[in-house]
């Protein structure tokens, strides 16, 4: 029996679709959910290009049958880690079963509503509103409404934590400590997070073109992504079918710079190549790379360059599924896990929107359109502030 | 897999000297640290840019890695809140500026990562890096981590470490919940009264899978229980999967928090499973917070090593040696056991 770690079912929540399906759906037909900001209440409503999940806090806690809404990050979560728990037809009370999310903001969406007053005046603002400010506290709500006990936890590393969610997943079911980890992230829009990236100045006020040379920055975006990980001794005893398998992973540090990459990209090479290693695998046996492409000056150059170094000898297909969805910080990692393995699963690459020219510097073109191709492996790419890089390897069962 | 303790590093609102722990004056219902000269530590260039907790995390790190042998080869760090300052001062200024015109630099600042980050750029270490941030589970979850990469490669140091802050903010917040002392007292937890005093601090470990130190920790374990029977349950688990029962366990080290309703817990712990057990408490030392039980394991550690409890920590008599120590925090519904031998 193989130490493998299999992904048994996946669910996605953000702006182009609610569902696993239906993102696959946006997905194939190229369309993406970015947006002017609607429901997130800001200066920058009916302006600012975002990747909104468009159910309202009421609607996401009626379906999770909640009386009335929690945080949002938490209602995100709830929505995409249900639907990863039934996708993988699994009874998780039968195994030792772990959550994992990430998040960066947490509560913060209502400790928003809550400071407002709480500044004008210490001892006013609703506590209710700030009782879920902490990530663990969000966290610990979704792991209630699914009903898992054994082991939870919250892990923050900027826009790289969920894809270090899942990698801790597959740890611990490859120690044994656990044999079935539902683990990815969940954001939600709020008003820090759009300040903070527009305070840093790296928000595109159109729609964001990653890895292409006239990009202008980002586009925000929130939702929630998580898979089902097990062990190859549920898959076999519960006759579970793998959608994929998960065969190489690595987290390395830029140590660089707190917000920005270091122009060789020396942190992300790291983590690619030691996903690459673990996973037994040569550069030219990646079918598509799902990049991190955020769409920032920095990060795309830093990434472009390099996977210009590390595939010289043949690039193979890649593209930014943040073209469609934006970029969800903490969400990120877990919903572009369920893409890649949407990838294999339907033996596809998605197309990398609105790219017209390759950045002059590495000259590497992405995938310009949704196409069926054979796709045995995909590497999964997420980076974060504090020069945190991950990347992951999904692995096509058959040949994993 | 033992983690082996190589050395220390700890800002706290108790000084430390030879084994002896000295208790901080409280005029107030909270402890801040004792904050060191950071010059000794990181160039005052730098420090300019960094918050109190950015400060206070680095230098503890960075402490644990010069009393050590080697580099870090992975850094991981668990805060419940991370940089709460920080985000305090951005959410302060969206308001007051009406979201225009804003300085990045608190945002930039805010993410629970930076600590994690600037270590990392600090000492150019390269290899994973982990920020934990499951509240009270925050330093224990980073102890299992750094556990399973030891387990993996023996042979490598890891880095970790347990830093949350106390500010003005955090503390109105909390005080709103009827947390704190609103009687001021000379001491904390005999007798216990009403509340507890709010802390904050910063310990980090060189750990290491290879034998170089001779105090080690032996197992983490963190649960969810909802009774103290449920509590006891997980206790005896924990217990018996490292071969020993509580007669074992030379001291016990609680989270006693001074607040009477959350001591009854470890009242009943020492009467139903320890009543024969050397004892103690810890949070008159550091004030309570979600990654208290840093403080406690560096505190656990100097107990091990020079084979003594400090006065203030001990509640009754002691039998020497002590081979094996258990930390017992529970905060709300999170209980934690972290078992240390030497």
């Amino acid at each position: 029996m193989s130490s493998g770690v299999y992904v048994a079912g996946a669910g996605a929540l953000s702006a182009i679709g609610h569902s696993y399906a239906t993102s696959f759906l946006a997905l194939e037909n190229s369309t993406h959910g970015i947006r002017p900001l609607s429901l997130l209440s800001s200066i920058y409503s009916g302006t600012l290009p975002v990747g909104e999940v468009k159910l309202s806090n009421e609607q996401l806690a009626a379906q999770a049958g909640l009386a009335k809404p929690i945080t949002r990050t938490a209602l995100l979560g709830i929505h995409a880690a249900r639907e990863a728990i039934v996708d993988s037809g699994l009874d998780i009370k039968k195994w030792r079963t772990g959550f994992i999310s990430a998040t960066t903001v947490g509560g913060m969406d209502r400790t928003e509503v809550f400071f407002p007053d709480f500044l004008k005046d210490n001892t006013q603002g609703i506590l209710s509103d700030v009782i879920h400010h902490g990530c663990g506290a969000t966290t610990d709500l979704i792991a209630q409404a699914l009903g898992i006990t054994d082991f939870t936890t919250t892990i923050n590393t900027a826009c790289s934590s969920s894809a270090n969610a899942i990698m801790l997943g597959a740890r611990l079911i490859r120690q044994n400590k656990l044999d079935v980890v539902v683990a990815g992230g969940t954001d939600s829009l709020t008003r820090f997070t759009v300040n903070g990236f527009k305070s840093l100045m790296i928000l595109s006020d159109e729609l964001c073109q990653p890895f292409d040379a006239s990009r202008k920055g980002l586009n925000l975006g929130e939702g929630a992504g998580f898979v089902v990980l097990v062990s190859s001794r549920v898959l076999q005893e519960e006759n579970l079918k793998a959608k994929a398998l998960l065969t190489g992973f690595a987290n390395t540090n830029d140590a660089y710079h707190q917000t920005a990459s270091s122009p060789d990209g020396r942190g992300s090479f790291a983590a690619m190549q030691n996903a690459l290693t673990m996973a037994g695998l040569t550069t030219s046996e990646i079918d598509y790379i799902n990049l991190h492409g955020t769409g920032t000056l920095n990060n795309d150059l830093s990434e472009g360059t390099a996977i210009a170094r590390l595939f010289a000898e043949k690039i193979p297909a890649m593209s930014s599924t943040k073209s469609f969805t934006g970029h969800t910080l903490g969400a990120c990692g877990g919903l572009e896990a369920v893409f890649s393995v949407m990838a294999i699963e339907h033996q596809c690459v998605f197309a990398n929107l609105r790219f017209e020219t390759t950045m002059p510097e590495v000259n590497i073109p992405p995938q310009t359109k949704f196409e069926h191709k054979t796709v045995n492996h995909v590497m999964s790419n997420s980076f974060g502030f504090g020069g945190n890089c991950s990347s992951l390897i999904f692995s096509r069962p058959s040949v994993g | 897999m033992k983690l082996y303790i190589n050395s220390v590093g700890i800002i706290s609102p108790s000084l430390q000297a030879s084994g002896e722990w000295q208790l901080p004056r409280v005029d107030e219902n909270y402890l801040t640290c004792i904050e060191p000269d950071y010059t000794q530590w990181i160039q005052p260039q730098q420090l300019r840019r960094m918050s109190r907790i950015m400060k206070m995390g680095t230098t503890a790190a960075l402490m644990a890695v010069k009393t050590g042998a080697s580099k870090p080869d992975a850094i991981i760090a668990g805060t419940a809140y991370g940089c709460l300052e920080d985000t305090a001062t951005f959410l302060t200024k969206i308001i007051e500026l009406n979201e225009e015109a804003l300085n990045p630099t608190p945002f930039m600042q805010s993410t629970h990562n930076t600590i994690a980050a600037q270590i990392a750029l600090l000492q150019n270490c390269q290899g994973y890096n982990q920020t934990y941030v499951h509240g009270a589970f925050s330093f224990e979850h980073a102890l299992l981590d750094a556990g399973m990469l030891l387990t993996d490669t023996p042979a490598q140091t890891i880095l970790t470490g347990g830093v949350d802050e106390l500010t003005k903010a955090g503390h109105a917040i909390h005080s709103r919940f009827n947390k704190y002392r609103k009687q001021n007292t000379p001491y904390l937890i005999s007798p216990a009264g009403d509340g507890t005093w709010a802390g904050e601090g910063a310990a980090f470990f060189m750990l290491s899978g290879a034998n170089e130190s001779t105090v080690a920790i032996a197992d983490v374990h963190t649960f969810m229980a909802s009774s103290s029977e449920q509590a006891f349950q997980q206790l005896d688990n924990f217990l018996k999967q490292n071969q020993l029962d509580t007669d074992a366990i030379d001291f016990l080290l609680t989270g006693k928090n001074g607040d009477q309703k959350n001591d009854l817990f470890y009242d009943q712990l020492i009467d139903v499973r320890f009543s024969d057990q050397a004892f103690g408490a810890y949070k008159h030392l550091c004030g309570e917070y979600s990654t208290s039980t840093a403080f406690a394991t560096a505190l656990a550690y100097t107990i091990l090593k020079h084979q003594t409890v400090p006065v203030s920590v001990l509640n009754g008599s002691l039998n020497t040696p002590i081979k094996t120590l258990l930390i017992y925090n529970t905060y709300g519904p999170h209980h934690s056991l972290i078992l240390l031998t030497v």
